[in-house]
């Protein structure tokens, strides 16, 4: 089957390819280079809230109408973190996650030669780069990019011009992408095991992939239907979610009849799962490599998987938590209240097991090890900080301030990034056949960890002191006039976080080509991608494997390997 | 000056802080000791030279206690959490007095019953951006928006409530100290959403009742000779800025007032 592919013209071979770990891979650059934008729009955030109005030179040329003469404008400031949250959300965490990761592991781990639907994972890549295009064409559009909030509440969004639709747009265009690849992983995994390869066998983060994909095709269609509505809403003249007696820049509306909140519900039923879809595969990853580095089966395998079920159903039942200040009925507060604190139990089965999985191991602290240990430990932040906004009454104080933004980037930096990191550094030897630089690697893990514990935990600090979020300039209140020094530090701390990534970049592309071989199974580890050569041939194995135990046999006694390969016969 | 939680002027944010403490205090603990165990675990068994892992796949009695202790802590505090709750955001109190705050693209509008107790009448007494409350009073406030989405937030209540179009939102407050404290829009709402900022003056009631007189007076100056045709307002005494027809929340849809219905 190889060599007939390796024929193939180069187009065919790297650009519209139907090999899963070339997709993969064309997922890993699109995303990474997704997530260096979404930063860098984060650092201009961060000036503005350091040093409010003081003008930034350079940004006079690249930005004219956003920062006249370098000073931001309050407009420029709301499109800066719209786009740096949709960016990172649907262009950054969720593709490096679920199509990086899905992408080239799952036929790998379970021992097949490539998904079950070749050509639809092409489509499902290819509908990408327009997503990204469509919604980056508002920067350039007369009233510029989106600027409603990454979560678009009407009727805002349907009043704020053609970046916003071209937002919509791009934001549909992408959930077709999941919905694609989300069928595809399901399918793959049912059917494309390799012999011996039963459920409990396969591991943990292809069963977190495998989950995830069915949260995908649950509840990305009812955010693509809820699109479909608000982009008729603004374009159209519809009033899904616009109510009569509307009076917008002093000129009465002709809509009536429509819900505001029902876009809330419609959205946060995709976007609550959706926060599980950035977090269950940065779970998996971590499951995966703590065993490898401690030495030592994962601990409570059948309950990680439990819990991670558990998750995927009561996150389905938990959305309405975002609106315990909207307006809805307080008794609904109620019981979204209780399925959010009974969630947090499956995420603390979870962190247990992680914990005991490093008991009495042997642990090498490498660099994937590292990341994987930060992911743990900063994701037991961002899990603890979501008690104080499961509390009805709490969140009715700390609710849209700088508490929820410092509990929304632990989740998803703190632990999805740091997942993210671990999984890359990982798994480069396989993708790319040479090791990174360790030492390199080592550096960039501190930087980070501690360039971003400095910007993000003084966060709750300021919504404990009531900061509201989303404010382009916070001075004027006389409860927060003495949070500027707080933000300044904040705010260098955001600038050497970021200076800290070059030294990624740099380690990436200088081991790419410089980089020890890596050999098949750098890490000793078990599972079946460790089976084949670093990077696997096109159709993975040369012979295919067969199955003859768990996926995390390690320390075994009586044995002198303390690795029990899943594809070795006893 | 600490940047920590600001300074409570409601009945209710003592209440509200109490449990942010309590809170503060379970997953302090869980912070200290997840984050200690996992620090101990690195020191204590890291791999060296003929070390090797011990080989164990869980155990049962464990793992069933650190699910259950966890979840048992969750759900009283969701019970305890649940008392908060209905304390703040369930039936409110009788209030002799109500206001209605209508929101806009980015100002708050202010709006007092006058005289006949009806909002959206002649007499009504109105401002911008300036919301006159009265201590130890409980007081009902009825949310609008013109536009788009706003949200009341006095983070000295510890609470906001957004104002949405098409529907009105409630939030009573009993304000427990006179003085001047700023009002903040908490949802995005365009481009001046963060200069959206007014201001609230919480005075005694005599100061409060005063205020609203020189406000009537300013606004609705007496014509000369008769009084004009409206609603009977035997008594012209501007204490009686609410109809005492209308103070319970559960008569608020037979009320003649033009509000929609709150929770259906």
């Amino acid at each position: 089957m190889s060599t007939a592919t390796q024929a193939l013209p180069f187009w065919r071979k790297y650009l519209f390819a139907t090999d899963h770990k070339v997709i993969g891979i064309q997922f890993l650059f699109t995303s990474l280079v997704m997530l260096l934008v979404g930063g860098l729009l984060a650092m201009l955030i961060r000036w503005q809230l350091g040093w409010p109005g003081q003008p930034l030179g350079f940004m006079e040329k690249i930005a004219p109408a956003g920062m006249p003469g370098g000073v931001m404008v309050p407009e420029f400031y709301n499109m800066l973190f719209t786009m740096h949250g949709s960016i990172m959300i649907f262009f950054a965490i969720i593709p490096l996650l679920v199509g990086v990761f899905g992408n080239y592991l799952i036929p790998l781990k379970i021992g097949a030669g490539d998904m079950a639907f070749p050509r639809l994972n092409m489509i499902s890549f290819w509908l990408v780069p327009p997503a990204i295009a469509i919604v980056c064409t508002g920067f350039f559009l007369e009233g510029g990019a989106a600027a409603s909030g990454w979560t678009a509440y009407a009727p805002l969004s349907t009043i704020l011009g053609p970046g916003q639709v071209c937002w919509i747009v791009g934001v549909i265009v992408l959930g077709t992408s999941s919905i694609m690849g989300g069928l595809n992983y399901i399918t793959t995994v049912i059917n494309l095991r390799a012999p011996g390869l039963s459920f409990f066998r396969l591991p943990l983060s292809i069963w977190a992939l495998f989950i995830t994909a069915i949260i995908t095709v649950m509840a990305t269609p009812v955010l693509a239907s809820a699109l479909i509505l608000l982009l008729c809403d603004s374009t159209l003249g519809t009033s899904f979610f616009l109510p009569a007696g509307l009076i917008i820049d002093g000129v009465a509306q002709a809509h009536s009849g429509g819900q505001v909140l029902l876009w809330q519900h419609l959205f946060w039923f995709y976007s609550h799962p959706a926060v599980y879809i950035m977090i269950l595969p940065a779970m998996g990853i971590a499951s995966e490599i703590l065993p490898v580095f401690a030495r030592k089966p994962l601990f409570g395998y059948h309950s990680m998987v439990y819990a991670i079920m558990g998750i995927a159903v009561l996150g389905f039942l938990v959305w309405a938590h975002h609106m315990f200040a909207s307006g809805m009925n307080p008794t609904l507060g109620t019981s979204f209240m209780l399925s959010t604190m009974v969630i947090a139990v499956p995420s603390a089965i979870k962190t247990f097991n992680w914990l005991g999985t490093l008991w009495r191991g042997a642990i090498r602290l490498t660099t994937p090890m590292l990341h994987a240990l930060a992911f743990v430990s900063m994701f037991v932040i961002g899990g603890l900080t979501g008690i104080f906004i499961a509390a009805t009454p709490v969140d009715l104080y700390l609710h849209d301030t700088y508490f929820i933004v410092g509990h929304l980037h632990y989740v998803l930096f703190g632990g999805s990034l740091f997942g993210i990191f671990a999984g890359i550094t990982f798994w480069f030897p396989k993708m790319f056949g040479r090791m990174l630089n360790e030492t390199l690697g080592k550096l960039h893990f501190t930087l980070t960890f501690l360039g971003f514990n400095a910007v993000m935990f003084p966060m709750f600090i300021l919504g404990i002191a009531g900061m509201p979020r989303r404010i382009y300039d916070y001075r004027q209140y006389t409860h927060l006039a003495h949070v500027g020094e707080m933000n300044q530090f904040m705010s260098v701390a955001a600038f050497l976080l970021g200076l800290a990534q070059l030294l990624f970049i740099a380690n990436f592309f200088w081991s790419l080509f410089r980089g020890r071989k890596a050999g098949d199974n750098p890490w000793q580890a078990t599972t079946l991608e460790w089976a084949t050569s670093s990077p696997p041939p096109h159709g993975n194995f040369t012979t295919p494997p067969t199955v003859y135990r768990g996926p995390y046999e390690y320390s075994v006694p009586g044995r002198a390997q303390d690795w029990w390969p899943q594809n070795v016969p006893s | 000056m600490r940047v920590w939680l600001p300074e409570r002027i409601s009945t209710y944010a003592p209440a509200i802080d109490r449990l942010f403490y309590i809170v503060l205090a379970i997953t302090g603990t869980a912070f200290v000791l997840v984050q200690g165990t996992l620090l101990y675990f690195l020191v204590r068994y890291r791999g060296g030279a003929g070390r090797r892992a011990t080989y164990t796949h869980g155990n049962t009695l464990v793992e069933i206690i650190w699910t259950a202790v966890p979840a048992a802590i969750l759900i009283v505090l969701a019970f305890y959490s649940q008392r908060v709750w209905s304390y703040v955001r369930g039936t409110p109190p009788a209030t002799d007095l109500q206001v209605q705050i209508l929101a806009e693209q980015f100002a708050w509008n202010i709006r007092y019953a006058g005289p006949d107790g009806r909002f959206d009448t002649s007499d009504d007494i109105t401002t911008i951006n300036q919301l006159h409350l009265p201590v130890d009073e409980p007081v009902l406030l009825h949310l609008k928006s013109k536009d788009v989405i706003h949200s009341f937030f006095v983070p000295q209540f510890r609470v906001k409530q957004d104002a949405v179009p098409g529907i009105t939102t409630r939030l009573w407050v009993q304000v427990t100290k006179a003085g001047t404290y700023d009002i903040a829009c908490a949802e995005l709402c365009g481009l001046g959403h963060y200069r959206m900022r007014g201001f609230l003056t919480a005075e005694p009631r005599d100061t409060f009742a005063q205020w609203l007189q020189a406000a009537e007076l300013e606004q609705h100056p007496p014509p000369a000779p008769e009084p004009t045709a409206g609603e009977p307002g035997a008594e012209s005494a501007p204490t009686s800025a609410s109809a005492p027809s209308a103070p319970a929340p559960e008569s608020q849809p037979a009320s003649p007032t033009p509000q929609e219905l709150l929770h259906p």
